[in-house]
């Protein structure tokens, strides 16, 4: 196996990279807007609780 | 409790995926032989490749989604539509950069204009990134998922049409995969190009689950606190005709 950083070692990796890259920016992305829709929703049971006698 | 409605074997789905997509490295790595003609930097094939086709048959599915919505009105499918051309748009950056990473290394060019593969790909991908502007510019639902669909029917036609096209033109220097002749790939390779676009199909089918059921639950909030607003409204509203005299 060639040399990883050099050559076409590199190109292989700097492919890699991106397409890892690019799965790993979308699920923190989707992760992100999940832990914000898990806030909101605690706000409102939070909400529905305080107006119940 | 509510059932879990585009979430639904997420999880396995995800391991299934994890697993799938280890074995495509394994087998790129450590089973496929070195390409005598381009040597390592052939193991991008196996990346882009996958993302190239599955990116195409995203495109595809959400004209067919695109259908379902017309058809039915429900406006679930449109938003299946939506999330597979967002997933797609976001594997066709991969495909454009994976791609000229493996030009400049095969070629020594990052970008050859006269090569039909890699401009009808660059067209069609600029034709899906008007869905966004034209989706968002609408402001009305019902409208704005019909035009939606009408879109990526149409531009869901265009993807084989394209493809068939592209077939048909002289051959500069891009290889043709899934020829007749079969691609001309040696068996360990043909073994790990499907591998590999396994894992890739089954890691969009689950990122698209998991975007799915995120915007399925916004939508649900929103509706939830919209809900719970109006009934704080009524109740304001009964107390003060309750207390006003008669």
């Amino acid at each position: 196996m060639p040399d990883p950083v050099s050559g076409a070692g590199a190109y292989v990796a700097a492919a890699y990279i991106v397409f890892v890259t690019l799965v790993v920016v979308y699920v923190a992305i989707i992760g992100s807007k999940v832990a914000r829709i898990e806030r909101e929703l605690d706000a409102l049971a939070r909400l529905v609780e305080e107006r119940e006698p | 409790m509510t059932r879990p409605v585009f979430g639904r074997g997420l999880r396995p789905l995800a391991i299934t995926t994890a697993l799938a997509t280890a074995a495509a490295g394994a087998l790129v790595f450590f089973y496929a032989p070195i390409e005598a003609d381009q040597g390592f930097s052939q193991k991008i094939f196996y990346i882009h490749v996958p993302m190239a086709i599955v990116a195409l048959l995203g495109f595809v599915a959400a004209g067919v989604m695109g259908i379902r919505h017309l058809r039915s009105r429900d406006r679930s499918w449109d938003l299946r539509s939506y999330v597979a051309i967002h997933l797609s748009i976001i594997l066709g950056v991969g495909v454009l950069v994976t791609g000229s990473i493996w030009a400049k290394a095969s070629w020594g060019h990052w970008w050859r204009w006269e090569e039909p593969v890699l401009v009808s790909f660059l067209i069609v991908f600029l034709l899906y990134c008007v869905y966004f502007p034209l989706r968002f510019s609408i402001e009305d639902p019902d409208r704005q998922a019909r035009y939606s669909s009408v879109f990526a029917i149409t531009a869901g036609a265009f993807v084989p049409l394209n493809f068939v096209a592209v077939r048909l033109a002289e051959q500069v220097l891009h290889p043709r995969v899934f020829s007749q002749t079969g691609g001309d790939l040696p068996g360990e390779m043909f073994l790990t190009l499907l591998v590999s676009l396994v894992a890739m199909a089954l890691l969009f089918v689950t990122l698209w689950k998991l975007e799915l059921s995120a915007k399925h639950a916004a939508q649900q909030l929103k509706r939830l606190r919209a809900r719970l607003e109006l009934q704080a409204e009524r109740r304001a509203e009964e107390r003060v005709s309750v207390g006003s005299p008669s």
